[in-house]
C-alpha cells in the first residue's frame, strides 16, 4: 500500500484556539502552542511532527475560522 | 386615452399595472380585497406575481425581498393589517429600498371597524415602525388623483429609494369613478446597481442590510436619510389650496374629508361666507409653508378628519400661533355631512379671537 | 504535494465574529463550498437572520440580503419570485426559524418555494445571552430557564424536520449534525443534495443541523461536541426525512 503524507498549514493568527481540530486528530499531532500568543490573543494550533501527518483533513474539516489548508503526497 | 369607469380598488390595481409593478405580495382585508382579487386576475396576464402570503407580516417582508432584489414591487392592506406591516416598513426604509404600499384604512383602534376613516394619519406619517425614518404619504381626494399618485409613487419611491404610502379610506377605495391612464413627469431615476442579481463574478457582492453595528456607522446612515428626507420635503410637497388670500376662515382636510368639505364650502359661499380651503395631498412631507400664505385677516383654520385630531397638530405646526386652530371629526366610520361642516365653519368664526382653539 | 483542503471562494476574507468552537464557521464553510461546487455562487442571493449569524452576509462571497428576525423564509420568497433562475438560501438559526419565523417557514414549505434553507439546531438562543429556545432539551438549563426546560411549563423541544416533512411541498427534509469529521462530510453531502432540489425546480429544500454553542452551553469546544452527541442526537434523530424522488 502506497504511504499517504500530508501537511496543514494554519493561517495562524485566524486561529481562535478552539481546539476542535487537536481533538479530531488521528495522529495526535496538532496542539495549541502555549508559548505563542498570536494577533487575536489565542494560542493558535501548531503541528510540532509534521512529518506523521497523513493529510486526512479531519482537522481542517472541522477548523470552524477555515485556517487549515492540507497538502497530500503519495509515495 | 378614453376615460373608464373604474372602482377606487380596482384602479390602483390598474395604474400599479400601467406604472410597470410586475409583483404584488399581499394577505385579504376588508375594505381593499378587490385590490389583491383584481392583482390575482391580472398579474398573470402580463407574467408578474400575485402572491397571497400568510400574513401581512410576511407579505411586507416578501416586498422587503423583492425590492432589494431590483423589482417595481407593492403590497396593500387596511389599518390592522398595516400595524403588523411596521416592521417590514421600518427594515425597508433603514435599507433604502423603493415599494409602494397602500392603506386603505378602516376605523380602530384594534379591530376597530370596517368603515372609512383616517385614524392613521399618525402612524403614516410619524413612523409607525420603529426608528427615525419616513415615508412619502400621499392622500388622494378621487379615483383619478389616487391612480396619478399610484404611478408617480413608483418614480418618488424609485427616484429617492424610499417606500411611498397611498393613503386612501375606505370610501375611496370603493366609489367608482372614470380615470385615464397619464404618464408623469419625466424624472430622472437612478439605475439600481445595489440590487441583490447575482455577481455573475463580475462585482463585488451587493448586501442589502438595515444593521450598523457601530454607532458612529449608524448615526452616519441617519444623517444621510435625514439629507435624503430633507430633499423629499423640497421637492414633493403637493397641496391643493382654494382662496386663501381672501378667506376669513380656511378649512384644512385631506382625502375624502376634503370633498365634502369643499360642497360645504360652496354652500357656505351661497350665504355670503368667505371660505378657504387648504388639501394637502402629501401628508408627508406636510405642506406647511401653504399656511403662510393665508391672509392676516383670516379668523382661524378648521381641519376636518375622520378621527379624534391628527392632522390637526401638523396644521398647528404650520399656523404657528398666527391663528386660532379649530379641529372637527367624526370617527368609527361616521362620515361628516356638509351641513355639519358648514355649521362648524360657522361656530367657528363666531369664538372671539381670544377664545377657545383646541 | 496536492492541496486537498483549501479555502472557498465561497467565503469572503472576513473573519467571522463566532466563537471560538462555535460549529456556524464548519456549516458556513459547507454552504459556500456547496454554493461553489455546484457553480451557482456567482448566480445566488442568500438571506441572513437574526441571531447568532445575523453577519452572515459578510461572510458568504454573493449577494446578500438581512432579513428581519424570522422573516427570512419571506424575503427569499421575495427574491425568488423576481429572480426564479437564481439560487436563494436562507441561514437560520432555531430562534429564528423555530420560533419567531415558523409562520414563514411553514408556509414557505408549503408553497413549495424553490428556495433552500440552512437551519442550525445550537438548543439555545446564542446572540441575547443563551436564552431558552424552543429546541431548548427538557432539562437544559438557559438563562430564561434557570432551574432546566420544564416540560409541564414549556413544553417538548420542538422537532422541525420532522414537522415539515408532513409538508408536501418539502420535498428535501434532512438532518444532520457537525460534531465529527464523518457527520460534516455528511452534512456536506447533504446540503448539496438540498441545493440540487432547487437547482433541479423541484421545491423546498431543508437541512437541519445540530451544531454547538460553547459558550451559551458553559463546555469548552470539545466537551460541546460530546455534549451534542450525547444529548442532542438522541432527541433529534439524524437521517433524511425527505427526497425529491420519496414526493408522489
Amino acid at each position: 500500500m502506497p504511504k499517504v503524507k500530508g501537511r496543514v498549514t494554519f493561517q495562524e493568527n485566524l486561529c481562535k484556539g478552539c481546539g476542535l481540530c487537536v481533538s479530531v486528530c488521528p495522529m495526535k499531532i496538532i496542539s495549541l502552542d502555549k508559548e505563542k500568543i498570536n494577533e487575536k490573543g489565542y494560542h493558535p494550533a501548531t503541528v510540532k511532527e509534521m512529518d506523521k501527518c497523513i493529510g486526512c483533513t479531519n482537522c481542517a474539516t472541522m477548523c470552524p475560522d477555515v485556517v487549515i489548508t492540507v497538502e497530500r503526497i503519495t509515495e | 386615452m378614453a376615460k373608464i369607469l373604474m372602482k377606487g380598488n380596482e384602479a390602483i390595481g390598474a395604474a400599479a399595472i400601467e406604472a410597470g409593478c410586475k409583483y404584488f405580495f399581499g394577505y385579504p382585508i376588508t375594505p381593499q380585497s378587490e385590490l389583491p382579487e383584481y392583482m390575482a386576475r391580472e398579474m398573470p396576464k402580463i407574467n408578474g406575481v400575485f402572491l397571497q402570503a400568510e400574513s401581512e407580516i410576511a407579505a411586507i417582508n416578501m416586498v422587503y425581498g423583492a425590492a432589494g432584489a431590483g423589482a417595481r414591487v407593492m403590497t396593500s392592506s387596511s389599518s390592522p393589517g398595516i400595524s403588523l406591516k411596521q416592521e417590514g416598513i421600518s427594515y425597508i426604509a433603514g435599507a433604502e429600498l423603493p415599494c409602494l404600499i397602500v392603506n386603505i384604512m378602516r376605523g380602530g383602534p384594534g379591530l376597530g371597524s370596517i368603515q372609512p376613516s383616517q385614524t392613521d394619519y399618525f402612524q403614516a406619517t410619524r413612523g409607525g415602525g420603529n426608528g427615525d425614518y419616513r415615508l412619502v404619504v400621499l392622500a388622494p381626494a378621487n379615483v383619478q388623483e389616487l391612480v396619478d399618485l399610484i404611478i408617480e409613487g413608483f418614480d418618488i419611491a424609485d427616484q429617492y429609494r424610499n417606500p411611498v404610502m397611498i393613503l386612501g379610506d375606505g370610501m375611496i377605495g370603493q366609489m367608482m369613478e372614470p380615470v385615464e391612464f397619464k404618464k408623469p413627469k419625466k424624472r430622472e431615476l437612478p439605475e439600481k446597481d445595489w440590487a441583490t442579481t447575482g455577481t455573475k463574478g463580475k462585482r463585488k457582492p451587493n448586501i442589502i442590510n438595515s444593521l450598523y453595528l457601530a454607532a458612529e456607522e449608524l448615526e452616519e446612515h441617519n444623517e444621510r436619510l435625514q439629507k435624503k428626507y430633507k430633499a423629499i420635503k423640497e421637492n414633493e410637497v403637493k397641496v391643493e389650496s382654494y382662496n386663501i388670500e381672501d378667506a376669513d376662515i380656511v378649512v384644512a382636510a385631506y382625502g375624502t374629508t376634503s370633498r365634502i368639505a369643499k360642497t360645504a364650502i360652496s354652500q357656505l359661499e351661497k350665504e355670503g361666507y368667505k371660505v378657504g380651503l387648504i388639501r394637502p395631498i402629501s401628508l408627508w412631507p406636510f405642506p406647511y409653508d401653504e399656511f403662510n400664505k393665508i391672509n392676516d385677516k383670516c379668523k382661524g383654520v378648521l381641519t376636518i378628519e375622520m378621527n379624534t385630531g391628527q392632522m390637526v397638530d401638523d396644521v398647528k405646526i404650520a399656523v404657528n400661533g398666527r391663528f386660532p386652530v379649530y379641529f372637527y371629526g367624526r370617527t368609527g366610520g361616521m362620515v361628516p355631512t356638509p351641513n355639519e361642516i358648514a355649521e362648524k365653519v360657522k361656530e367657528s368664526m363666531e369664538v372671539k379671537s381670544n377664545g377657545c382653539s383646541i | 504535494m496536492a492541496v486537498v483542503f483549501e479555502k472557498t471562494r465561497g467565503l469572503t476574507d472576513e473573519q467571522t465574529h463566532y466563537c471560538p468552537g462555535c460549529t456556524h464557521g464548519i456549516v458556513h464553510r459547507l454552504v459556500a463550498e456547496s454554493l461553489e461546487e455546484l457553480g451557482v455562487l456567482d448566480d445566488t442571493i442568500g438571506v441572513a437572520p437574526v441571531g447568532c449569524s445575523v453577519l452572515a452576509y459578510k461572510y458568504f462571497n454573493c449577494d446578500m440580503h438581512e432579513a428581519a428576525h424570522g422573516r427570512a423564509p419571506a424575503v427569499a420568497t421575495g427574491i425568488k419570485r423576481v429572480h426564479p433562475d437564481k439560487f436563494v438560501f436562507t441561514y437560520q438559526g432555531d430562534g429564528d426559524l423555530a420560533s419567531i419565523g415558523t409562520a414563514e417557514i411553514v408556509h414557505a414549505a408549503h408553497r413549495g418555494e424553490k428556495i433552500s434553507t440552512i437551519f442550525i439546531n445550537n438548543a439555545i438562543y446564542g446572540m441575547t445571552g443563551g436564552q431558552m429556545a424552543p429546541t431548548t432539551l427538557v432539562g437544559q438549563k438557559a438563562t430564561t430557564a434557570p432551574y432546566g426546560r420544564d416540560e409541564a411549563h414549556a413544553g417538548r423541544p420542538i422537532r422541525m424536520a420532522e414537522m415539515l416533512a408532513t409538508i408536501h411541498g418539502a420535498k428535501f427534509v434532512e438532518r444532520v449534525a457537525v460534531n465529527t469529521p464523518a457527520n460534516v462530510r455528511k452534512a456536506k453531502k447533504a446540503i448539496k443534495k438540498c441545493f440540487e432540489t432547487q437547482i433541479n425546480g423541484e421545491g423546498f429544500g431543508i437541512v437541519e443541523v445540530l451544531s454547538t454553542c460553547p459558550t451559551n452551553w458553559g463546555y469548552t469546544p470539545e466537551e460541546a461536541l460530546k455534549w451534542l452527541e450525547e444529548n442532542m442526537i438522541p432527541y433529534y434523530p439524524l437521517g433524511n426525512f425527505r427526497t425529491p424522488e420519496e414526493v408522489e
